[in-house]
């Protein structure tokens, strides 16, 4: 399996995201600079952290403006598996891939340090490896995380299972406790906590590996024959 | 040649939750300020066009397409015609 | 201010308006002898910045030659944009500190951001990845609201620039005294990993190479900064916020990334930041090492405002830049890297062999200058020294002794003491772990990074009790280099190295200079005793508000290397049951304590005493029982004595302690008696460990009430919930800031 880590000038988090998949993983993984044409050769795609064009604007405003992210929308059509992670998550937001938009933290300060949370939905690509419910510990580091949508778009997410993480105590005054939601389709991710900072016990939590397992193992599910 | 200035103010929608507005309203009454009743935080820009467009509808367009988020911002703005370079 | 080009040099000379840009009497006529005529207006500026205390150390040098920088594992020693160090398997690490004081007192935000920048820069310069960022700060106290504004924006400046560009903030320290309430110290240190084959220097060499400006555009900022910080602050300083740059950390991110690319192409022939007096330091710098000259055309300079003369292009600090020079004829191997990263990379001059600094513009020569003048030949002071009357004062006092009654409350209140109080505050706002290497992230010892694919990692730390510096300088300087390095070994780490960020007043005054004198010699005796050889530094002086001094801070940032994963060492206790020691006896000294501080207000007396060698003896003990394997915690005992390090050590997890003190209570709770560690060992090591270590003494155990107790004689002192004591200390801080005042 082969994974795609974009990187756009003042991604951070490309060379975090790259080890996750590779070194901890084990999977194939490769850096893409966000002016390559086309995406089509990827299992799987991975919008990392950071300050793309120093998130001036808007968080994310003006990277979702980019050629990369239609192709990677055309890629998330036809079902390839998404993850943004924090900026990421963010830039998915602004390109309109997941609903609802980012706020500055309730505090309005940058935060970065390990927040429980809670898996509310284990039945996706992304966090099959999760039991439903279970707690677990991954790093925060963001400014704007404060996640809001209209209650219109609130209750869609809910009925639609689509609140994959919530924080057990809510450090950004994020709606519902919010820290990460799936798309209705169940194939592109948004969470605002690093699972690619998470995947050694040595730096604090190896919580995050699970979330990489359970793409590869969805994926030999559906490729590979016999697995 | 002729030019147009666009001046873009963008603020949070009422009913989003504008934390620096807030923290600076505090401000203003701990400073004394007791009369600030709500402080709303938001962003101003500085557009210079060329005079041979459509101004109001490629602003239009720009302030959906990047500048202003709908979900969370409103967005208005003024021409001023007809300013020499 | 003074910008006009049609000032003739004649002027110049006549109206003495080289003194409004720093330059002495004495110094213009230096200048006319060397260049044979009156300089122009840009000679005469140019000469001001290269000059100046910050680019030439021209009052600092003859003290900083004492530093011992050489040992076997120095790759590269003071002189380049950091020091460089041997850390095996072709591997080095590059680091260095520097100061922002000045421009973060007139504009915190801006003046911290870009400090943090500009010394990022000076790491990725030398080809090494920027892995880690700390910071030394120093602030009046949190009573004031300018304090409190001050301190705020330059947390927020730091987080602002360090979390976008990538680079985590891993550690650093905070104090609090009022001698920084008008001058507040901004010092911060980057720390880069390397192959040693990708080792760059800032030279200019190869006679008719190419001279490539990357980066950022110049603009009128900063004019005149490595002036402005070589002064005493005054009123006058507000109306100088001219002077103070403006950071872009994403153009930063780019220049890292694409500096680091850069260095692969053998094209390159040498690299420099654009920092302090921009692009006339950079480019005489650069020609001086390599002993050549440089021609620039000023015209070619990218611009960002219209019609700079060449004094402002020269004088600017525009952030954000860099010099490359290039073989000739393969200009654009290294424009197109710079491009893929949507920068600007032009052509502006080439290397000459006349060894002169020519700048052309609009035609014309703007300046011609001996390039070894500049970045060589500046004037050396030997200012007078003179020992302070407040010394001598010290030194006749009886020791100090505290009357303590209550010691758990003494222990409450030392915990919400600022400097002693915890500084999550500050640290949650700094993104500590992007690049997933730190396994120790702020608020321990010493901050600790593994190295990517190999069994080994780093530690480092900033340090410097600038009380007992202030109380007694020969003595405080020893200490800071002892406790930084007392920090690296608890962490499991072997000093290497340390680079400096020296902090003072204003060095025309003798009782300054005295100051200075005395510390680095402090400093020296400490490194050489270490083996913890000086690398980089900086200098800033003239710290003074309102004629009142800093207390002389010469901050020490120090890196360690862990030979293996397995003796990174945390610094609180791991489980019920452990053995707790104190090595080396506690004897009741206070002077310059925290104790001093809570119940006096003020700072007098000695400064604790300190023996180098039985420094180096403990530590090198201890480094060797963490290495065997014979250590579960370790935490040095600094502000706050043993009571302070005890209840530290129980606030990470769920545990208490029970100790036993039954010497002096005081002095055993509350003494800062130097060169003692905290340590606990688990019960079947404790014979090897008592057999390694001879100065320790056990004082007892871990245990899993959740409480610090202390007895005297079966009596209990003191009896506190862990829970309690830290809801204290992380309070403190946060608690002060949202009082009004």
């Amino acid at each position: 399996m082969k994974f795609a880590v974009i990187v756009f000038p003042g991604s951070n988090c490309d060379r975090d995201m790259y080890y996750a998949a590779k070194d901890a993983l084990g999977a194939e993984a490769e850096l893409v600079w966000y002016q390559t044409a086309n995406l089509e050769n990827y299992d799987a795609i991975l919008i990392p952290g950071g300050f793309s064009y120093g998130d001036y604007l808007r968080t994310g405003a003006i990277a979702s403006t980019s050629h990369i992210v239609n192709e990677i929308k055309q890629q998330a059509e036809r079902g390839t598996p998404v993850l943004g992670v924090c900026n990421g998550f963010q830039i998915l937001l602004e390109a309109g891939l997941l609903p609802g938009a980012m706020l500055r933290n309730k505090n309005l300060k940058f935060m970065c340090h390990f927040e429980e949370l809670i898996v509310e939905n284990s039945n996706t690509m992304f966090t099959s490896a999760y039991e439903s419910k279970q707690m677990i510990s991954l790093p925060i580091a963001h400014g704007e995380g404060n996640y809001y949508c209209d209650d219109a778009t609130l209750d869609q997410l809910k009925e639609n299972n689509q609140i994959v993480f919530t924080y057990a105590s809510n450090p950004n005054g994020s709606i519902n406790d919010i820290a990460g939601i799936i798309n209705e389709a169940g194939n592109v991710l948004g969470m605002m906590p690093h699972p690619e900072r998470a995947v050694e016990s040595l730096l604090g939590s190896a919580d995050g590996l699970e979330l990489f397992k359970s793409v590869l193992n969805n994926w030999r599910e559906t490729y590979v024959a016999g697995a | 040649m002729k030019m147009k200035k666009v001046k873009i103010y963008i603020t949070l929608k009422q009913g989003v939750l504008d934390p620096q507005g807030k923290a600076v309203q505090d401000s203003l009454n701990t400073l004394g300020y007791s009369e600030v009743l709500n402080a709303r935080v938001g962003k101003y820009m500085e557009l210079t066009l060329d005079d041979s467009v459509d101004v109001e509808k490629q602003v239009e367009d720009m302030c959906a397409k990047l500048l202003a988020n709908p979900v969370i911002e409103d967005y208005q703005y003024t021409v001023e015609e007809g300013i020499a370079q | 201010m003074l910008q006009a080009p049609e000032i003739s040099p004649e002027l110049i000379e006549k109206d003495g308006l080289y003194r409004e840009m720093g330059i002495t009497d004495e110094e213009f006529q230096l200048v006319k002898k060397i260049l044979g005529r009156l300089p122009n207006f840009t000679e005469t500026g140019i000469f001001s910045v290269m000059w100046s205390e910050h680019c030439s150390y021209k009052t600092s040098k003859p003290v900083l030659k004492k530093f011992p920088t050489k040992a076997p594992h120095v790759i590269q020693g003071p002189g380049e944009g950091a020091g460089v160090i041997d850390i095996g398997d072709g591997q080095a690490v590059v680091f260095k500190i520097e100061s922002h004081n000045h421009p973060s007192a007139v504009e915190p935000y801006q003046g911290a951001a870009t400090g943090v920048g500009g010394i990022i820069r000076d790491v990725f310069s030398m080809g090494a990845r920027p892995i880690a960022i700390l910071n030394s700060l120093r602030f009046g106290n949190l009573t004031s609201g300018r304090v409190k504004y001050l301190f705020e924006e330059v947390v927020n400046g730091i987080a602002g620039y360090g979390n976008c560009v990538g680079v985590p903030t891993v550690g650093g320290e905070v104090q609090f005294d009022n001698c920084y309430e008008g001058n507040p110290l901004v010092n911060a240190m980057c720390v880069g990993l390397i192959d040693q084959k990708d080792i760059q220097k800032g030279i200019a060499a190869g006679i008719g190479n190419t001279v490539i400006y990357a980066g950022a555009r110049t603009g009128r900022d900063g004019i005149h900064g490595a002036t402005f910080a070589s002064e005493d602050l005054s009123e006058e300083s507000e109306s100088k916020r001219p002077s103070v740059q403006v950071g872009d950390p994403f153009m930063e991110k780019l220049l890292i990334e694409a500096c680091l690319e850069v260095i692969h192409c053998d094209a390159l022939v040498g690299m420099q930041d654009m920092g302090a007096a921009g692009l006339t330091s950079s480019a005489s710098e650069m020609a001086s090492k390599a002993g050549t000259g440089m021609e620039m055309d000023l015209d070619l300079v990218p611009q960002r405002e219209l019609d700079m003369t060449p004094y402002e292009m020269m004088l600017s600090e525009s952030q954000e830049r860099m010099l490359l020079v290039v073989e000739k004829g393969r200009e654009q191997e290294i424009i197109d890297v710079f491009q893929k990263y949507g920068l600007e990379a032009v052509a502006v001059g080439r290397v000459t062999d006349d060894k002169r600094f020519r700048l052309l513009h609009k035609g014309e020569v703007a300046a011609d200058i001996p390039v070894d003048s500049l970045a060589e030949d500046a004037p050396v002071y030997h200012k007078p020294s003179k020992v302070p009357t407040y010394f001598e004062e010290f030194q006749t006092m009886e020791d100090y002794y505290p009357e303590v009654l209550d010691f758990s409350e003494t222990l409450k209140a030392l915990l919400q003491q600022t400097t002693i109080a915890s500084k999550q505050w500050v640290y949650d706002q700094y993104d500590s772990m992007v690049q997933t290497n730190t396994v120790v992230t702020p608020g321990s010892d010493a901050a600790v990074l593994r190295v990517r694919g190999f069994d080994k990692a780093l530690a480092m730390t900033t340090d410097c009790n600038s009380r007992y510096i202030y109380l007694d300088p020969e003595t405080g300087g020893k200490i800071a280099v002892a406790e930084a390095a007392r920090n690296i070994v608890c962490s499991g780490a072997k000093p290497l190295a340390l680079t400096d960020g020296l902090n003072f007043g204003n060095p025309d005054k003798p009782e300054v200079f005295w100051q200075i004198e005395k510390s680095v010699d402090g400093m020296c005796e400490a490194s050489l005793k270490l083996q913890t050889p000086v690398i980089s530094g900086n200098v800033s002086l003239y710290n003074e508000s309102g004629n009142q001094a800093i207390y002389p801070t010469p901050v020490v940032g120090m890196v360690g290397l862990h030979e293996s994963l397995d003796h990174i060492t945390p610094s609180f206790f791991q489980s019920k049951g452990d053995a707790i020691y104190v090595i080396g006896e506690t004897n009741p000294e206070f002077g310059g304590s925290e104790l001093q501080n809570l119940l006096e207000n003020d700072y007098f007396g000695k400064a604790p005493k300190i023996d180098l060698e039985v420094e180096a003896k403990r530590q090198n003990q201890l480094l060797k029982a963490i290495q065997s394997g014979l250590v579960a915690s370790a935490h040095d005992l600094s502000e706050g004595g043993l009571a302070v390090a005890l209840a530290e050590s129980l606030f990470s997890n769920q545990l208490g302690c029970e100790v036993e003190v039954n010497g002096d209570v005081t002095s055993d709770l509350f003494s800062e008696t130097q060169s003692r560690f905290l340590v606990s060992v688990k019960e079947e090591n404790q014979t090897a460990f008592e057999a390694l270590l001879e100065d320790a003494k056990s004082i007892g155990y871990v245990t899993d009430s959740g409480k610090l107790s202390v007895s005297q004689s079966s009596k209990t002192i003191i009896e506190e919930p862990a829970e309690s004591l830290k809801a204290l200390w992380k309070g403190a801080i946060p608690c002060l800031l949202k009082s009004k005042g």
